[in-house]
């Protein structure tokens, strides 16, 4: 009699986390007005990030050993994946509303992972538009720049893009575990967090050493765009992030989201009052 | 392995609490549950009553996963509520009194869809289900309203709805009926006794509301300090709980305290003694005996008869322990 959901015209195993998306689908696109406004006033803000980088060039006409042209590329890559992460699984940063709301205690009532529950809950259409002003910027930078364009570079661009935008998102995730034992904890979080995709946008050639090993490896978010952007343009990397590192991103994704799983695991034990 | 639904084993529960400013540093337990022994049968009915913060939600949250244990064992359909979690919550449905598992910018109705497809109910068997409980809860005329619009009882009897779609063998309620009016209780409770009668749910519910327990409950568990202090029928608790009946004296004039009415305790006086509270024990005398007594001392008004609540009752059993 429990068994139920063994029959055979039973909904699969992820018809759940498509109903959930369809309904916040639906619903942000039910106010129109709004929507229109929140989709202009994202990509606004993509709009800003890129002049501020423009601005910067205006100054100098080298940074970190690239050109304006050249770190369009790196600032495409970037934002874009960032973008991307954010539009899918950012409102995880809105753990603690969920903590205090009591959402939380409701996933644990339902026959779902509670991590997949968190990131499927919601989904950020706005951020759409910042996507497309990452993606304008990243055609932008692939077609004036004397790209030696191979099955390899090719390659190359869809892993990099993947792979940053899982690392994107794991970062998301260990900043939500992070969330259950730092109360206010989320002005930390987002140091590395928006930090992290800032300095993903960024020549990681200018960095000091320790900054180097901070968002170079233990948060890989030179990994995510600069390094594949030297090999796409052929150029050496600084030290420390020889571009060979460029087909590594899928490793850094692996590792950061391991990190990031890890975190989530001790802030649930936590919340449960299991452990720590 | 037992076939109780619910089986716990010296169940407890300490929370490490930190002081504010220089006492942050010390930390200090509060045991929230303790040794607490609970066995449910599959079909029961129970009423989990206990002041606030006697450790009912604590028990709660233990019993469906939510928090570990700090020692003791707690199993939940034949389940580790923690562990097995995710087929736990195939057979238990929950409502939380003050959290929503519906979405508050839907329309009931697509929350209830949504609930089907995460707990995989088959299609006709989904609509059949849910065209039940609405029907039961009299949900129609609001359907299509976003649950933010709902009043208070009609997002209840969704919330309800929706802890019980996927039939689940157990019910928790805690707090269900909190602020609803009349008709809403009434309407609640009348489902949840057609649930129990057509699929044999075993209910566990905790309330501030005596009508709650009189109405569902066949059995009754006092909580205190985390320990069962009380476990029994409704009857035995009001017998354990003294029979003491309140009566509220209206008086045409300011009268001195009415001491020494025979088996009367006088509570309290207000507006300078023109209004009196003398609780009576029902066994020894009768409210017409006091009242007889007292119209010899000073001249009556109007008076009333106070029921004991739910607090009275455990206030009660609490004190009698002491």
């Amino acid at each position: 009699m429990t068994n139920f959901s063994e029959t055979v015209d039973a909904p699969g195993r992820f018809a759940g986390y498509r109903a959930v998306l369809a309904s916040r689908v639906r619903s942000q696109r039910s106010y129109r007005s709004n929507f229109a406004f929140d989709l202009a006033s994202s990509g606004f803000v993509g709009v800003i990030e890129l002049v501020e980088v423009w601005l910067l060039f205006h100054q100098v006409s080298v940074l970190g050993g690239l050109t304006f042209a050249q770190v369009l590329l790196v600032f495409g890559i970037a934002d874009l994946c960032h973008s991307f992460a954010d539009l899918f699984v950012g409102h995880c940063d809105t753990l603690p509303e969920y903590v205090r709301a009591g959402t939380l205690d409701v996933f644990y009532l339902r026959p779902q992972p509670l991590l997949l529950q968190l990131m499927t809950s919601d989904i950020s259409l706005r951020r759409i538009t910042r996507a497309g002003v990452a993606l304008a910027a990243l055609v932008i930078g692939l077609s004036i720049n004397d790209i030696h364009w191979s099955v390899a570079a090719v390659g190359l661009l869809a892993v990099t893009i993947v792979s940053a935008i899982a690392i994107f998102s794991a970062m998301f995730v260990w900043a939500a575990g992070t969330q259950f034992f730092l109360i206010q904890g989320a002005e930390f979080t987002n140091a590395f967090v928006y930090g992290g995709r800032y300095a993903a946008t960024q020549p990681a050639a200018v960095w000091s050493a320790p900054l180097k090993v901070l968002f170079g490896f233990v948060f890989p978010m030179a990994l995510s765009a600069y390094v594949p952007a030297l090999w796409l343009l052929g150029l050496p990397g600084p030290i420390g992030l020889p571009t060979w590192l460029a087909w590594c991103t899928p490793v850094a994704a692996l590792w950061i989201w391991g990190f990031a799983l890890f975190m989530w695991r001790l802030g649930v034990r936590h919340y449960q009052g299991g452990g720590g | 392995m037992s076939d109780m639904i619910i089986e716990t084993d010296r169940l407890t529960r300490d929370f490490r609490i930190r002081g504010k400013g220089t006492a942050a540093l010390k930390r200090s337990t509060l045991r929230a549950v303790n040794d607490l022994q609970l066995r449910i049968a599959p079909g029961e009915s129970v009423g989990y009553i206990g002041a606030n913060g006697a450790g009912k939600s604590t028990t709660i949250k233990m019993l469906v996963g939510i928090l570990v244990p700090t020692s003791g064992s707690v199993r939940t359909c034949g389940l580790d509520p923690h562990r097995e979690r995710r087929r736990l919550a195939a057979e238990v449905g929950v409502v939380f009194g003050q959290r929503s598992q519906l979405w508050w910018d839907l329309p009931v109705r697509e929350s209830f869809d949504i609930l089907a497809a995460i707990h995989r109910l088959p299609g006709a068997d989904a609509r059949r289900r849910t065209q039940e409980v609405i029907e039961q809860l009299e949900l129609t005329d609001f359907l299509a309203t976003p649950v933010r619009q709902l009043s208070l009882g009609q997002r209840m009897r969704a919330e309800v709805a929706a802890a019980l779609l996927h039939r689940p063998r157990l019910v928790i309620l805690d707090e269900p009926t909190i602020g609803l009016d009349v008709l809403s209780k009434q309407r609640l409770r009348e489902f949840l006794l057609t649930e129990r009668q057509t699929h044999g749910t075993t209910l566990l519910l905790t309330t501030h509301d005596m009508g709650d327990i009189e109405r569902l409950c066949e059995r009754v568990l006092v909580v205190d300090h985390g320990s069962t202090v009380y476990d029994g029928s409704l009857g035995g608790l009001a017998r354990a709980a003294g029979s003491d009946r309140i009566l509220v004296l209206d008086f045409a004039d300011a009268t001195p305290d009415l001491i020494g009415i025979p088996h009367t305790t006088h509570l309290g006086s207000d507006v300078g003694g023109a209004r009196q509270r003398l609780a009576f024990d029902s066994e020894r005398t009768t409210a017409a005996a006091v009242l007889a007594a007292v119209g010899q001392q000073a001249q009556l008004r109007d008076l009333s008869i106070e029921e004991p609540d739910i607090e009275d009752v455990v206030r009660r059993i609490y004190q009698a322990r002491r």
